[in-house]
């Protein structure tokens, strides 16, 4: 979504701004809890004051991703394989629909995930879970994959020039 | 006569019982974990995600424990498992350029922005079996950490050719257009490059390999530069139906080769270079190189080239990439053919007998 699709004539701006800003902080959560191991995850469930009642409208579900390459890198796409995905659709008693996609077959991070994903869509518990459990999963993630790029980044080819007859002493 | 025969049924379940214990081995000795398959044959497991064509590390660890480190049989068993699954999206293309690299090199550019980042690689070892691997118990191995991260992204080295100009443009003018899918699409041919590459990506890592290495070797003409080969995680996304707008669904390790080959022109296009393209679930850099070499050499029509070597010609390669497929032919010759071959035999013994009739009589005149 481009920032040029909202701009308009000013009146329903703020509106779509509003909703586009509640779609990205969603991806981004969504994303944090996609990641999340299923230790994590239990932890924070664990740690959740009490889970409301709900029912599955999509009781957790496996199944298959094709996921697509483009050719050359940046050209049309073509079907490289697929993947597994574990998905679940759950309501609260208040209405709101939490959503739970994650990779692989476990249907309890997918359970845990929608649960998540439908109290942090609601007003009273969002801004506690943010701090408590999204930024504290964002933090492990980010951690690993720094570790993991520095890493990488200790093996780094430095070059050096060779000179004819200058043999390092 | 053709007699219809039964039996064998407790001899098949008997070969059960015993593959069963020949695969378990010597019950004195610790069962393998699926863990520890992920985790110490990761490469193996790779192999077997990439040409099952299920991204799954624990279901390609356990087809490898079942068919006894036989990756092919662990292939077949993938593949078999997937079909009982629905699908439930198609993901956005991936952005390779958005990786988190972990190994990146250029055979074309010494200095590139980001650098020569070798990341896990046995290709500086010495290829010397190490005995200190035979004694269980070793110190934990630890990698060294730099200082800093790699930058967040690393730009595709092609790009620095393509700014001048000099390399074909890779262009995405078929947006929302169906995409070719070998799992519910047949084959057809003169096929599209969405067709052959899924088949590269799929296919067998010998079978690929050796036509690459063809291309090489005067069956081809092929002068290939590794442009850049890079490894690492990307991230996935799909846009649920539910949703209307694009979520990230986690990462997946993928390994990038994009080959420049030499053109020299035609009526409409000046001499620049071409594109080869290979890509692989996991970490399987031989099979993308193989599989952009191989890529290279199918694009030989829409290049103006002539089609003269195996590898330039799509239908003998996409009929012959699949392993399960090929398996599957080959292999079947060793169930029984009792009654094919008694007809053979009967019509070889009256073969002899025509020739033994008819030689005395030549012989006589």
């Amino acid at each position: 979504m481009t920032s040029g699709q909202t701009a308009g004539n000013g009146v329903g701006q703020t509106a779509q701004h509003g909703t586009k800003d509640r779609v990205e902080a969603r991806r981004f959560w969504m994303s944090v809890l996609a990641r999340a191991p299923r230790e994590e995850l239990e932890a924070v469930f664990a740690g959740l004051a009490a889970c409301p009642e709900h029912r599955f409208l999509r009781p957790p579900e496996i199944g298959l991703v094709m996921v697509q390459g483009r050719a050359g890198g940046g050209g049309n796409a073509f079907n490289l394989g697929e993947m597994t995905v574990t998905r679940c659709a759950l309501q609260f008693a208040d209405g709101t629909v939490g959503l739970g996609y994650v990779q692989g077959r476990d249907r309890r991070r997918a359970e845990i995930a929608a649960i998540l994903d439908a109290l942090l869509q609601s007003p009273g518990t969002h801004p506690d879970l943010e701090q408590t459990v999204i930024a504290p999963l964002a933090a492990a993630q980010a951690a690993r994959r720094d570790a993991r790029s520095r890493k990488a980044a200790s093996t780094k080819v430095e070059f050096f020039t060779m000179v004819r007859g200058d043999n390092p002493k | 006569m053709y007699v219809a025969v039964k039996g064998g049924e407790r001899a098949i379940l008997n070969s059960h019982k015993l593959v069963a214990e020949e695969r378990r081995g010597d019950p004195a000795v610790p069962e393998l974990g699926l863990a520890q398959i992920t985790e110490q044959f990761r490469l193996a497991v790779d192999r077997v995600m990439n040409e099952g064509s299920v991204y799954d590390p624990e279901l390609a660890a356990l087809a490898l424990k079942q068919a006894q480190g036989d990756s092919i049989e662990a292939i077949f068993l993938l593949r078999a498992y997937r079909t009982t699954l629905p699908r439930i999206a198609v993901s956005r293309p991936i952005e390779t350029a958005e990786m988190a690299v972990r190994r990146r090199v250029s055979a074309a550019y010494k200095d590139m922005p980001g650098g020569q980042v070798l990341g896990p690689t046995y290709d500086y070892t010495h290829r010397l079996l190490d005995f200190a691997l035979a004694a269980e118990g070793e110190t934990v191995p630890e990698a060294e950490q730099a200082a800093s991260p790699l930058p967040e992204t690393m730009l595709p080295v092609l790009d620095i050719l393509s700014h001048e100009g000099l390399i074909e443009e890779e262009v995405a003018d078929r947006e929302g257009e169906p995409v070719f899918d070998v799992t519910r699409d047949p084959m057809s041919f003169p096929a599209g490059r969405d067709q052959r590459l899924q088949n590269l990506a799929r296919g067998d890592e010998g079978f690929v390999l050796g036509l690459a290495y063809s291309t090489t070797r005067g069956y081809g003409g092929s002068h290939p530069f590794v442009g850049e080969l890079r490894m690492g995680e990307v991230s996935v996304e799909i846009v649920p139906e539910e949703l209307g707008f694009p979520i990230d669904i986690g990462d997946i390790t993928v390994t990038e080769c994009q080959m420049i080959n030499q053109f020299k022109g035609s009526a409409e296009k000046p001499p620049q270079f071409t594109r080869g393209y290979g890509l692989s679930f996991g970490h399987c850099e031989r099979k993308a190189m193989a599989m952009s070499l191989v890529d290279r050499a199918l694009r030989c029509k829409e290049l103006g080239e002539d089609a003269l070597y195996p590898a330039q010609d799509d239908e003998f390669v996409l009929s012959h990439t699949d392993n399960v497929e090929a398996v599957g032919f080959v292999t079947h010759f060793k169930l029984p053919h009792y009654v094919d071959f008694q007809a053979e035999l009967e019509l070889v013994r009256k073969m002899r007998a025509e020739q033994a009739r008819v030689e005395p009589q030549e012989a006589a005149e």
